[in-house]
């Protein structure tokens, strides 16, 4: 039975099993592939996207649960990398293999529109259940401090 | 959806030119595996790596892969640079397999190792070549033009780049011995920080990795190989995982010896979910086969009747048992340090795209052997090798791990059959449990010190499970494991080095920095000890042992580069410098310094930890390095940044342990890596040498964890031999 949902500002209607996580509903139905596997086990992060809004682990969240639902994937994040996370990665040169950016920077943007204004402590805390096996953790760091700045601005 | 992704044949290039020169990396692929098309001896550089259209825009053409090291820049802005045109009109584009780009391999932190001078060469000549062609429509002598900014000059009067590539690309390539090559001092881009050309597409979605490729009538297949080392299959009923809405097809492939892949049964699906889920429901009886007694703790017990008994004499330099016998006993230390397998964990699994018709395919790998991905899906598919086209995608990490030969034999074995389009997908746990792994080590060391603080002997005697018995078997088994163990650059009374292999089922291979991560600990923990043991700081008690500069050949490798002890000691003053050597730290804190030469670079790192309650925190990292002539600082800077978050994972966070010819760690959750919050501020300096540019991927890890190790022994007194630290190790 299909099931309906909104992703990134479009309603559309899937029609898969319904236990079946969202992350392959995006990656193999919808052919939107900026959303990564990485684990499969909710522990690394690379397949973080928003649902409403919240950051949320698409490799475990099955289709069913998402039925009505708000979804944004990076793609849906800007038209143009224009959001100010996406700036300050670009301009602090985050990316490596670039495989987890995906998941961190929907993180990343998810942790500042609760908390606008972290320290970099914060910034720590919130980030560190993602994996980057590239080492980017201190540039990403560095980005959000910076995209926090620019969004205060 | 996005039709980005959905590939079209891409035109080969089917020009013929290379000034690609045979490229000297660490890592070769087996000679048997890699029976790409040959090379063709031929040269253009206007087709071959550089496209200009009427608009000015300027396409370079970059043939290594690109993993997250910066290649996909670095390599343009030398072609950039000799050709004479603007950054801002430069796109670049990855070249798919080809003979004109001779080995595309990407390894041994050797791109710009062994491309700099080629690729300048390149620029250079395709630049003369515009020059003529402008010389003729002016019909001036060449010598009176200049070329610069995308433009032919003389006087005030230009000629753009795009007006004259057509003219000139058919001119006859010159000599490439003998075109001028710009001085150093001329440089405009190389030696700048330019922003990566990869960037953009890596913070919106749109980078296409191996996994993101998607064809029409695409399938997703998974293989259930045998968890233990070295297993079959017996028999399988596959008849729940058939019954299952959207499987296509289950079948068994066989192992394929001199790729090391292990067979299994493949499912094939719609989707990748699909198929994982149908795996779930196979079942298979396995014949485990011999490894499956094999554990970390057998192979302990191995290693160390291995060092206990006579070895394999290497290099007896000296007289070391004399130097130890006329030490006294507070002089003298002996220890046994270990390290463990390690996985590479790639971001991205493993998996390979493949579609076979008729007699031809193509293959869209992340590779970082891609000449021998051609060879290898030909022998697996039945196919002549120049009917095997194969695209590079970028990878989602390679760390050494995308050198090997078995996922792209397998998913050419399930292509064949399927002929349409089929990614074949490892899961986490795949790519986790079928790694080839760094191998296992064990080490015993004995050294003196005399009562001025001098070093008077040094012997290691050194096990591990060795790389070159799985890929090179007519090699020494030591020949993969020593390095700069061959190039001792402390000199003392005596030096003796000793190798005997340990046996093991366990598949291990090249992890970031091969052997180096490997002796790099354990040399510089060692010269740590006895410059304790001597009771002189640890950064002159290695100044003294290097002495006065001199360069240290290789024995068994007499042509490689030498360790030049200046540039090593150079690396490690400004290390210290930087890193405040020598200032107080509170109390429970403490400073360790290590340098480490591999793959011709020289790098020292400098640690600042806190230790409390057992429980380390590394502060600050503080890195020198000298790689020749730096080509994108910044891009440097990332990738020492990149190796010393990833040695530390591997000494503070991973490793594989073995239970039952397995591997214990299975996913993320068991084989866990540095966090943010666990990462240091890192701090890179880097060398303004003018010697030739050499690799920078892998040399920042080996002085990483010894740097670590010897500043928990400064802030605790407690010395760590065996990585990762466990809980408990400190406390």
């Amino acid at each position: 039975m299909a099931i309906s949902f909104e992703l990134n500002g479009k309603k559309i209607s899937v029609d898969e099993d319904s236990q079946t996580p969202l992350l392959w509903v995006l990656r193999d139905t919808l052919n939107l592939t900026g959303t990564k596997y990485g684990c499969g086990i909710a522990a690394c992060g690379a397949c973080s996207v928003h649902i409403d809004g919240e950051v949320m682990r698409s490799c475990v969240m099955p289709l069913s649960a998402i039925a009505g639902k708000k979804i944004t994937t990076i793609e849906g994040l800007s038209s143009d990398r224009s959001h100010p996370v996406q700036q300050a990665w670009i301009e602090l040169q985050v990316p490596q293999c670039g495989y987890c950016q995906s998941g961190q920077i929907m993180t990343a943007v998810a942790f500042l529109k609760k908390n606008p204004h972290p320290t970099a402590a914060q910034v720590d805390e919130a980030m560190s259940s993602n994996i980057c096996r590239c080492g980017t953790a201190q540039r990403m760091r560095a980005a959000i401090l910076k995209a926090a700045e620019g969004m205060k601005a | 959806m996005s039709a980005a992704n959905t590939f079209s044949r891409r035109d080969l290039l089917k020009t013929v030119a290379s000034a690609g020169a045979a490229l000297v990396i660490a890592v070769e692929a087996p000679r048997n595996l890699a029976t790409a098309a040959p090379m063709k001896p031929v040269a253009n550089p206007l087709k071959a790596w550089v496209a200009i259209d009427q608009s000015g825009t300027v396409t370079l053409t970059y043939s290594k892969s690109e993993m997250g090291q910066g290649i996909s820049t670095s390599l343009p802005m030398i072609l950039a640079e000799e050709l004479g045109v603007d950054w801002k009109d430069v796109q670049v584009k990855h070249a798919s397999v080809d003979p004109v780009y001779g080995n595309q391999g990407t390894g041994g932190s050797g791109s710009i190792t062994g491309l700099f001078t080629p690729l300048r060469k390149a620029g250079a000549a395709g630049r003369q070549m515009l020059i003529t062609a402008a010389a003729a429509r002016w019909n001036v002598s060449a010598e009176s033009c200049t070329a610069k900014n995308g433009a032919v000059w003389r006087g005030s009067d230009k000629l753009m780049y795009g007006e004259l590539v057509e003219a000139a690309s058919q001119l006859p390539v010159p000599d490439l011995d003998k075109v001028q090559l710009k001085r150093l001092e001329e440089f405009e881009i190389i030696g700048k920080s330019l922003p990566r050309t990869d960037v953009p597409s890596k913070v919106d979605g749109s980078a296409l990795f191996g996994l993101d490729m998607r064809a029409p009538g695409m399938v997703y297949a998974v293989v259930a190989r045998c968890p233990v080392f070295g297993g079959k299959v017996r028999s399988y009923d596959a008849t729940a995982a058939k019954a299952m809405k959207g499987v296509e097809d289950v079948f068994e492939i066989p192992a394929v010896a001199e790729a090391h892949s292990c067979g299994g049964v493949v499912v094939v699906a719609r989707t990748t979910w699909i198929a994982m889920q149908a795996r779930n429901k196979l079942k298979i009886d396995w014949d485990y086969g011999p490894a499956l007694s094999e554990s970390s703790e057998t192979l302990r017990r191995q290693f160390r009747q291995i060092v206990d008994s006579n070895m394999k004499v290497i290099l007896n330099q000296g007289d070391v048992a004399s130097a130890l016998a006329a030490a006294p006993a507070s002089k003298r230390i002996e220890c046994d340090y270990e390290l463990p397998f390690q996985a590479h964990a790639t971001m991205e699994p493993m998996n390979c795209t493949v579609h076979i018709e008729g007699d031809s395919a193509r293959v869209w790998a992340p590779h970082q052997a891609p000449n021998m991905v051609q060879g290898v899906v030909a022998r697996a598919a039945g196919l002549k090798p120049e009917n095997v086209q194969v695209h590079t995608t970028f990878m989602g990490g390679g760390f050494g791990r995308r050198y090997q030969a078995d996922f792209p034999t397998e998913a050419a074995q399930i292509a064949k059959r399927l002929k349409k389009p089929v990614q074949l997908v490892w899961s986490r746990e795949d790519d986790m449990t079928h790694d080839f792994y760094r191998p296992a080590s064990y080490h015993r060391m004995t050294g003196a010190v005399d009562a001025s603080g001098n070093m008077t002997a040094w012997q290691h005697k050194y096990t591990s499970t060795p790389i070159a018995e799985w890929f090179m078997p007519n090699a020494a088994p030591e020949s993969s494991e020593l390095g700069c163990t061959l190039q001792m650059p402390y000199q003392s009374g005596g030096y003796r080095l000793e190798y005997t292999p340990a046996k093991s089922a366990v598949p291990r291979a090249w992890w970031r920095s091969v052997e180096a991560s490997v002796v790099g600990f354990v040399m510089e923990s060692f010269v740590d000890e006895l410059a304790h043991s001597a009771g002189v700081d640890p950064l002159e008690f290695r100044l003294n042992a290097l002495g006065d500069a001199r360069l240290v050949k290789n024995p068994n490798e007499p042509d490689a580069r030498p360790l030049d002890t200046a540039r090593f000691k150079g690396v490690l003053q400004l290390c210290a410098e930087k890193a405040n050597w020598g200032t107080p730290l509170p109390k429970g804190e403490g400073r360790g310094v290590a340098v480490h030469y591999s793959f011709n670079s020289y790098v020292a790192n400098c640690a600042e930890v806190s230790v409390e309650r057992g429980q380390v925190k590394v502060k600050r990292i503080v890195s020198a390095v000298d790689i020749g002539i730096p080509v994108n600082p910044d891009g440097i800077r990332a990738q020492v940044e990149s190796a010393i978050v990833y040695g530390l994972t591997a000494a503070l966070k991973s490793q594989i342990t073995i239970e039952n010819g397995r591997a214990v760690q299975t996913n993320f959750n068991k084989f866990t890596t540095l966090s943010m919050r666990e990462t240091p501020l890192i701090e890179v300096h880097i060398v303004q040498s003018k010697a030739a540019p050499t690799g920078i991927g892998e040399p920042g890890l080996p002085p990483t964890a010894p740097a670590l190790a010897n500043a928990i022994f400064a802030a605790t007194g407690k010395r760590v031999r065996r990585l990762p630290i466990q809980p408990g190790d400190l406390s």
